[in-house]
């Protein structure tokens, strides 16, 4: 499976996510910079987390009007898997690619930290490697997670199950209902604060981030075998 | 200010101007020789922050000749943008650590982003890839509402360049003491990884090959910020918050992109940081090492104001700028290649052969200087030194232990004193973890930090107790280096080099230079014995308030070699059952202690001793116990001593206890600082080997499985049991309680 892994002036985790790719998950892996115009040849679409265009204006908000993603939505729309990490979740609301805005953590710090996630949903092709309601263990790094959504969105993000990942224990930035991770309705855009690409290596503390590229690798395998 | 208004050179003379801009009288006697003429006002600015402390090191260069500077390992010294290290396999290892109190003081966020931003450019200039950065600070009590802005604020300054530009803040030190609190210390450091082949220098060569400038616009900002940073501070600095700079790491990681792409290209000649004085020492500094000439046309400078003079753009200190040389012929490739970042890469000049800085702006020749007699010319001055009074006094009284009541009480308190308590509530906020590489996280005696693709391993530290520097600089100096080759050697790393930050008071007072010269003997010492030169740094001096001068803080920052990932140690303790030995004999020393300031809320006495030829010996055993696989977990014994070690490690274990017995002085066996020391758990299985290795290991009990620390004296006598949850929340809670 080939992945492009997006890169906005400003991203900073786009070599974790490139290495998680190649040396962890063992699958391809490009770097795509933001002025690109086709995403066609790829089968995933990451976007990394960072601090694009400086985060300036407001989180992700200059990022969603790049080149690169036009193609993205495309991407999108087509049904290829798109994760959104950190930045890359903010990037994804301000395109409107998920539901929601955020806000800066309740506490107006920055939080870094390994952070303990309850599996909502396990349906989904970013999860079927995990157990519903299981415990993980991943690290937040982020300014601003503070996820918020009116009542209705919020209704419907229950309703189409699309909340997939919640803060266990501690919510660390205020969150609304706790939500760490959201998909869209079709469940191929997954948007979430806490950094899978970091814990993919147990001599860094976790590996519990693994399961969630095994996840997409699996569910993309078997949408080709139907196919060949 | 147009060139019409600048005070003529006659004028600067007469209503000697150049007194406001930092040059002595005779300095300037000195420039009218250099040139044969009178310095016009454009001129007169490029001497004064060429020769300010902060850039020539005229007060320190005397003492800075001290310290060994080579060693087999060493593939640059002082004197580039960073010092190189080798570590095999064709890699170096770069770092330099950096000062930024002055700006720090008054505009504290500010200050402390651009420190960072400082340091990450020193390291990238040389071909590096940051991977990681460090700082060490020091503020007064927080116990007043200046202290809190400034802590909070610096806090925020480093996270919030830090974090954006990707690079993990991986580790730190901060203490809290009353004679920093108008003076606050704020040392950033960097840490770069390099393939030999990258390594770039600073240097103009090739005659007629361009000058290049690149990365942001120039502007008012920072003007003199070198001449203010050697200054002491005083009511009136709050006016000179326009020499503090302002940082935006979203430029500098365009700019670290562009630069390390650039690096690969054999278009470029030579590369350095537009840092303190700005264009003018990264020009005058690649042609003087380079013994060429730079001319540079001031008007292709991209600015962001308009009606800049040429003493402006000269003395400007805006950030993420750089100089660059570049093979003539060759400037449109750098132009594309910066430009793909959205960056400028500009011709402003060229190499020549005459050995001058020559500028030219609105087609007039602006300045004329030989570009040696600014970066090399400086005078040097030999300051009287004298042995404080305060010195002999100290010298002369005796270790004493204290009577305490209560033990349990006694640690509890000390593990509330803010400079032992935990640090969450800082490195909370900085992203240790970019990059996936941090092994071990802030929190332990070192960071930790893995080379990609390879088995091999960083361990880095910043270290400086400044309260034994106070009370004697020179054993104070010695236990500097001494506690961070210690803590690299717990993480199970050989030390490599240091890299020093230099924080004294006015070095024009005897007693403060006398500080300096023996602080340098001491480290020097240790540097020679442990086998760790220093390969670069930074001096910081006037660091005073209102005529008082904070104590002598050399911070020390030593990178070290993990040959193997499975040599990785923490503090924590891994299983109940394992035996807990103390290396090293312990004394009654709380000169210059936790406890004694806690006790008497003042340090004095003789400070602990130092035995370099011990400390060595020691080192080398626990490392080889190590690397043999014989440590669970190691620890140094530092502030507030055994009990507090034991302590620290059992936080963040999963349960676990410890029983231990003491003997002798009970006070001092829990609380003293005698250095030297180390507290290493073992398997029970590995009992005799480790007990071969280490030759003054004294078994003092076991690690347990119920979460109470239990501690008996001689005689079993028991002297308490304490909750270790109750102690982890007291440690804890303390900053953050103290910040409400």
């Amino acid at each position: 499976m080939k992945f492009a892994v997006i890169v906005f002036p400003g991203s900073n985790c786009d070599s974790d996510m490139y290495h998680a790719i190649r040396d962890e998950l063992g699958e391809e892996a490009e770097f795509i910079w933001h002025t690109e115009k086709s995403l066609a040849s790829y089968d995933g679409i990451l976007l990394p987390g960072g601090f694009s265009y400086g985060d300036y204006l407001r989180s992700g908000a200059i990022a969603r009007f790049s080149n690169v993603m036009s193609e993205v939505i495309k991407a999108a729309e087509a049904g290829k898997p798109v994760l959104g990490v950190c930045n890359g979740f903010q990037i994804l609301l301000e395109a409107g690619l998920l539901p929601g805005a955020m806000r800066r953590n309740k506490d107006l710090k920055f939080i870094c930290r390994q952070q303990k996630l309850k599996v909502q949903n396990s349906r989904t092709l970013f999860t079927n490697a995990y157990e519903e309601g299981e415990v993980i263990s991943v690290p937040i790094a982020h300014g601003e997670g503070n996820y918020y959504c009116d009542e209705q969105t919020l209704e419907e993000l229950k309703q189409n199950n699309q909340i997939i990942f919640t803060y266990h224990g501690d919510n660390p930035n205020g969150s609304l209902e706790d939500i760490a991770g959201i998909t869209n309705k079709n469940g191929n855009v997954l948007g979430m604060m806490p950094h899978p690409e970091r814990a993919v290596d147990s001599l860094l503390g976790s590996a519990d981030g693994l399961k969630l590229f095994q996840s997409i690798v699996k569910s993309w395998r078997e949408s080709h075998v139907v196919t060949a | 200010m147009s060139l019409l208004l600048e005070p003529t050179p006659e004028l600067i003379k007469s209503e000697r101007i150049y007194a406001q801009m930092g040059l002595s009288d005779e300095e300037f006697t000195k420039v009218e020789e250099i040139l044969g003429r009178l310095p016009n006002y454009t001129e007169t600015g490029l001497f004064s922050v060429m020769w300010s402390e902060h850039c020539s090191y005229k007060n320190s260069k005397p003492v800075l000749k001290k310290f060994p500077v080579t060693g087999e390992r060493v593939l640059q010294g002082p004197g580039e943008g960073a010092g190189i290290v080798d570590i095999g396999d064709e890699q170096a290892v770069v770092f330099k650590i950096e000062s930024h109190n002055h700006p720090s003081a008054i505009e504290p966020y500010q200050g402390a982003a651009t420190g960072v931003g400082g340091i990450i450019r020193d390291v990238f200039s040389m071909g590096a890839r940051p991977i990681a950065l460090l700082n060490s600070l020091r503020f007064g009590e927080l116990d007043n509402d200046r202290v809190k802005y400034l802590f909070k604020e610096v806090v925020a300054g480093i996270a919030g360049y830090g974090n954006c530009i990707g690079i993990p803040t991986v580790g730190g030190e901060i203490q809290f003491d009353a004679s920093y609190a108008g003076n606050p210390l704020v040392n950033a450091m960097c840490v770069g990884l390099i393939d030999h082949k990258d390594i770039k220098k600073g240097q103009a060569h090739g005659v007629g090959n361009t000058v290049m400038y690149v990365g942001a616009k120039t502007g008012r900002d920072g003007i003199h910020g070198a001449t203010f940073a050697s200054e002491e501070l005083s009511e009136t600095s709050e006016e000179k918050r326009p020499a503090v700079q302002v940082g935006d790491p979203f430029m500098e990681k365009l700019l670290l992109e562009a630069c390390l792409e650039l690096i690969q290209s054999d278009a470029l000649v030579g590369i350095q940081d537009m840092g303190a004085a700005g264009l003018t020492s990264s020009s005058a500094e690649m042609a003087s090492k380079a013994g060429s000439g730079i001319e540079m046309n001031l008007d292709f400078v991209p600015q962001r104001e308009t009606g800049m003079t040429a003493y402006e753009m000269m003395l400007s200190e805006s950030q993420e700028r750089m100089l660059i040389v570049v093979k003539k012929g060759r400037e449109q490739e750098i132009v594309d290649l910066f430009s793909k970042y959205g960056l400028e890469a500009v011709s402003v000049g060229k190499v020549t052969d005459d050995k001058n800085l020559t500028l030219y702006h609105n087609g007039e020749l602006v300045a004329k200087v030989p570009a040696d007699a600014l970066a090399e010319e400086a005078p040097v001055y030999y300051k009287p030194s004298r042995e404080p009074l305060y010195f002999q006094e100290f010298q002369q009284m005796e270790n004493k232990s204290y009577n305490l009541a209560d033990y349990k009480e006694t640690l509890k308190q000390l593990l509330s004193q803010p400079t032992i308590s935990s640090k969450e509530w800082v490195y909370d906020q900085y992203d240790y973890m970019v990059q996936t590489n941090t092994v071990v996280v802030p929190g332990s005696d070192a960071a930790v930090v893995r080379i990609r693709d390879t088995n091999k391993a960083l361990a880095m530290t910043t270290d400086c107790n400044s309260r034994y520097l106070y009370l004697d600089p020179e054993t104070g100096g010695k236990i500097a280096v001494a506690e961070a080759a210690r803590n690299i050697v717990c993480s199970g790393g050989e030390p490599l080099a240091i890299t020093d930050c230099l924080n004294f008071g006015n070095p024009e007072k005897p007693e403060i230079f006398w500080q300096i010269e023996k602080a340098a003997d001491g480290m020097s010492d240790a540097c020679r014995e442990l086998s760790t030169p220093v390969i670069g740094g930074n001096v910081s001096l006037y660091n005073e308030t209102n005529g008082v001068a904070v104590y002598p803080t050399p911070v020390v920052g030593m990178v070290g070699l993990i040959e193997d990932l499975k040599h990785v140690t923490t503090q924590s303790f891994k299983n109940a059952g394992d035996l807990i030995y103390v290396v090293g004999e312990t004394k009654i020393e709380f000169a210059g202690s936790e406890l004694q300031k806690m006790i008497e809320g003042r340090i004095f006495g003789k400070a602990p001793s130092i035995d370099l030829a011990v400390e060595k010996k020691r080192q080398s055993e626990i490392l080889r116990a190590i690397k043999a696989g014989l440590a669970a977990s190691a620890h140094d014994l530092a502030e507030g001593g055994l009990a507090v070690a034991v302590a620290e490690s059992l936080f963040g274990t999963e349960g676990l206890g410890a029983e231990i017995q003491v003997t002798g002085d009970e006070a001092a066996a829990l609380f003293s600082e005698t250095q030297s020391r180390f507290l290493i758990s073992v398997k029970p299985e590995n009992r005799s080997a480790f007990e071969a290795i280490t030759s003054d290991a004294a078994l003092i009990g076991e690690v347990t499985s119920s979460p109470v620390l239990t501690v008996f004296a001689e005689e079993n006598k028991r002297l308490f049991d304490a909750d270790v949850n109750e102690l982890y929340n007291t440690w804890k809670g303390a900053i953050p309680c103290l910040l409400k």
